[in-house]
């Protein structure tokens, strides 16, 4: 049995303590907002939130968030409408599938976390790691620099 | 999920309130003339309730064959649909790609969705106003030109007023398209031209279910497949009686060379599967040239040739020099962020029903249906958005080994997910491919004949109802072989798409030596021959102008005839600002040109380089783009579609090879296969040129071949050597500079 919290809510999963996170996220606890991209925490889009702090949930063991506090793209909703974050990538219509998108937005997250006004240039450093395939770098870029600007 | 997923047609229309739609009603007048012809993909599909339902409840239901591929594609045709059928956007839901619901409009492929299905959705929805407007007629007491409609509402003189949800009982639409029906002028657009927020990209901000991903039907369980350790590789020997009593596992299938593993949760599946790959015994080949001998290969191998492009000249002298120049391109992936997946489920009822990204539902269910032996009645894929897929990745491939798979364990939703390996390794890349051009010039340089020959293995090996074309169909027991790919179509089609230049040169001779043997699997990739066919013209153009000293925007203008061509070479060069740009050391700048498929988008691309000569690394400053796809829907959807196409080009064309040895793929995963990251995107402008009015030409593969040649000029500017080997890796660079 492992227990966390889930975008501010206490979840129990009985489950094998090695199960990676994201698939318990995903089958377990029904969460979209993560997705299986390699399992080889190489592209970033299985990003979640624990504590804050932006893992590859697609090789971190379920109970590296035991106790702990996870927060997937569901937990960036303000009152079931999209959050700041959201609401810019959606401004600025920063996605041609959208496949990466949740783990591009997690990342962004911890960014402006730690660093509420950021440079171009730190928010393609920060995202360096997170692939996007269709090309929509500089969009995205624009959406985290937007949501800066609007908080 | 949505109702309509457990319904076919008929109940699905049923559950709408609709009528039963199994007669005709009479032809009208109007029709009984001599049809005019249809538009688009009316053409195969003409009757309007194949297209659009008015519901009771006041929303509209628009039915279209092409999918959603992040291209926006939903959300142009809803535009469409919204203003000529006069509703709010809001009002209309649309269901694309499901096989028993939707008309076939083929493959979503070859920027065709613009052209095909929008003026279909366009004539149709017209139409269906008309007819509206009928029927409020008749109801109102009032000629239909006194009418006016808002939203739906069809208000006449007094107070007189009625919708379209109380008019429509449902056979009113189950006639077929005339053909007649003006559409409206452009000046009484609501939404096309404007750019909306896409239907889309709300739910996949917030992490609503809208991904095949999140699909997660009762009682599913999941699949995971065993490739061989290489292509031709056949199983020996699995002992697969430890595998079975794993936690969880509820099938091994063993089905010749194809091994899969179907248990009840993902984690176990894994597990079954790693294990179920530690027990096979492979007899493994070496019969691969290897990625650094594939270009010597090609020219060698045994080709189909065909002129494909002859222009005897009849003016000009004698020729004063011959240059020559050859042109690689390597194998690159489409390389799908997410790996393809899909949801198979063996009905009772014996319906196989298969959830899918497939561009090619309607090829993709017979294939199926073929290979297992169904009726393909019994077949239906149904299309939910996937990772993006830039061509014919593995979504096909996925569908039918999820059919594999769910066949053994009816009335359990199989979903299957590759691992990155085996998308990486088995995917149908794009063809490597040899161009060797030539041209003949005077002594002012100008040209007088211009020859291009190249060598390309197949660029389209898409199901097309053929198990052979679905990959584990080919390791089956009993082996389904694939058919021999054609190149298809006209000249200028597949392999030799865009091999003929646009330039009117006085002699021009293009010649395609068309491989059907192929090293590694490959299939359509984004913009196909197109790509390289395009890098070698708008290279060699670029070639022969410094060689005679001409400015190389000034030199294509000279053979450019083509006012829209010649219009967005000039804007870009305008927005780079070519004319001004002042020249620093490592610096350069290029520009290339491009009309999609000869007939399609037009794009042209100029950007600027640093390269650096201690390391090889080129470093692109800034690219500014101009772009006419004819009549623009969504400029947002374009510029999107433009940008992001320079940006997955700069990505093949910097970065991209698929390493292969003589018996595997190398390229397993992102690190073997690395792509562009956002510390190497440049700033990118993209102009616009409108033309209300004119044909929707379609966007999605327009930028790949100019933004490639383009490249390759600037770099030449910067350094002073021509690369003409693809991608420019530091490691190439270097060696040409001889550092």
């Amino acid at each position: 049995m492992v227990d966390f919290r889930l975008n501010g809510r206490d979840v129990s999963v009985d489950i094998p303590d090695d199960v990676f996170l994201l698939y318990v996220l995903v089958n377990d606890l029904r969460i979209n907002g993560a997705k299986f991209g390699c399992g080889r925490a190489q592209c970033g889009a299985c990003t979640v939130l624990i504590d804050g702090e932006p893992v590859r949930s697609c090789l971190t063991a379920v109970s590296a968030a035991a106790g702990r506090s996870v927060t997937t793209l569901e937990g960036l909703r303000e009152d079931g409408k999209p959050g700041k974050l959201q609401q810019a990538f959606i401004d600025e219509q920063a996605a041609q599938c959208g496949y990466c998108s949740s783990g591009m937005i997690l990342q962004a997250q911890a960014l402006l976390d730690r660093n509420p006004n950021p440079s171009d240039g730190e928010v393609r450093s920060a995202l360096d790691a997170n692939l996007c395939r269709c090309g929509s770098h500089n969009r995205i870029v624009r959406a985290v620099l937007r949501a800066a600007k609007e908080a | 999920m949505s109702q309509s997923f457990t319904l076919g047609r008929r109940g699905f229309l049923q559950a709408l309130g609709s009528l039963t739609l199994s007669f005709m009603v009479p032809l009208d007048l109007a029709y009984a003339q001599a049809p005019a012809k249809l538009p688009g993909d009316l053409k195969t599909a003409p009757m309007l309730s194949a297209w659009l339902r008015i519901n009771a409840d006041g929303t509209v239901t628009l039915m279209i064959g092409k999918v959603e591929l992040g291209q926006g594609i939903l959300t142009a045709v809803t535009q469409i649909c919204a203003d000529e059928l006069d509703v709010n956007i809001e009002r209309i839901n649309i269901i694309s790609g499901d096989t028993a619901i939707v008309p076939d409009e083929g493959t979503t492929a070859g920027s065709q969705s613009m052209p095909g299905c929008a003026p279909a959705v366009q004539q149709a929805s017209a139409e269906v106003r008309q007819i509206l407007l009928g029927l409020a007629a008749a109801k109102l007491g009032h000629p239909a030109e006194a009418l006016k409609v808002a939203d739906g509402t069809v208000t006449g003189p007094g107070s007189s007023k009625a919708t379209y949800w109380e008019l429509v009982t449902g056979k009113e639409l189950e006639r077929e398209a005339t053909g007649k029906t003006p559409l409206k002028p452009v000046s009484e657009h609501r939404y096309i031209g404007k750019s909306v927020t896409r239907v889309d990209i709300p739910a996949k901000m917030t992490g609503e279910a809208i991904f095949l991903q999140e699909h997660r039907p009762e009682a599913m369980v999941h699949g995971r497949i065993v490739r061989p350790p290489t292509y031709s590789a056949r199983l020996v020997n699995a002992d697969t009686k430890r595998i079975e009593s794993m936690p969880g596992v509820l099938k091994v299938v063993r089905n010749g060379s194809f091994l899969g593993v179907i248990a009840e949760r993902e984690d176990q599946a894994l597990a079954a599967a790693a294990a179920l790959e530690s027990v096979a015994e492979w007899e493994v080949q070496n019969v691969l040239p290897g990625h650094e001998n594939i270009y010597d290969w090609l020219v060698k191998a045994k080709s189909e040739d065909k002129e494909i492009h002859k222009k005897a000249r009849s003016t000009g002298g004698e020729p004063a020099k011959v240059i020559e120049a050859t042109y690689q391109r390597p194998y690159h992936m489409h390389a799908s962020i997410g790996p393809s997946a899909a949801i198979a489920t063996m009905g009772s009822n014996g319906t196989l029903t298969i959830q899918t990204h497939s561009q090619s539902v309607f090829e993709t269910a017979p294939a199926i249906a073929k290979m297992l032996g169904l009726d393909p009645a019994k077949v239906r894929c149904q299309h939910m958005q996937g990772s993006g897929c830039y061509g014919h990745n593995m979504a096909d491939d996925a569908a039918a080994d999820a059919a594999l798979l769910a066949v053994e364990l009816p009335n359990r939703p199989v979903r299957l997910l590759y691992t990155r390996d085996q998308e990486h390794k088995w995917e149908p890349y794009g063809s490597a491919m040899v161009i060797k051009t030539k041209a003949a010039v005077d002594n002012q340089g100008n040209v007088l004949d211009w020859d291009l020959e190249l060598w390309s293995t197949p660029h389209g090996t898409r199901p097309g109802g053929e198990p052979g074309n679905l990959l584990s169909a080919r390791y089956l027991e009993k082996p389904f072989k694939q058919p021999v790919p054609r190149n298809g179509g006209p000249p200028n089609y597949a392999a030799d798409r865009n091999a003929i230049a646009l330039y009117d040169f006085p002699g021009q001779r293009v010649l395609l030596h068309f491989i059907t043997e192929m090293p590694l699997r490959v299939s359509s990739t984004r913009g196909l021959g197109a790509y390289a066919n395009v890098f070698a013209i708008e290279s060699f153009i670029d070639e022969l102008a410094r060689a005679s000293g001409a400015d190389p925007l000034e030199y294509r203008l000279r053979y450019l005839k083509d006012k829209r061509a010649r219009d967005v070479l000039v804007k870009a060069a305008e927005t780079f600002g070519w004319d001004k740009f002042e020249k620093k050391e490592n610096r350069g700048r290029g520009i290339a040109f491009a009309q999609y498929k000869n007939y399609a988008g037009f794009c042209a691309v100029a950007m600027e380089v640093e390269v650096s000569r201690r390391n090889g690394r080129v470093r692109v400053i800034r690219v500014s783009t101009a772009a006419d796809s004819g009549h623009i829907v969504s400029p947002d959807g374009i510029s999107n579609q433009i940008e992001g196409g320079v940006i997955q080009s700069l990505s093949w064309s910097l970065k991209e090879e698929v390493k292969f040895d003589t018996a595997r793929v190398l390229s397993e995963d992102w690190a073997s296969y690395p792509i562009l990251t956002f510390s190497e995107v440049p700033p990118i402008e993209v102009s616009l040129i409108d033309r209300p009015g004119e044909p929707y030409l379609g966007t999605g593969e327009a930028s790949q071949g100019p933004t490639s040649a383009a490249l390759a000029n600037a770099i030449f500017d910067a350094t002073g050597v021509r690369y003409r080997r693809l991608p420019f890796t530091p490691e190439r660079v270097k060696a040409g500079l001889g550092v």
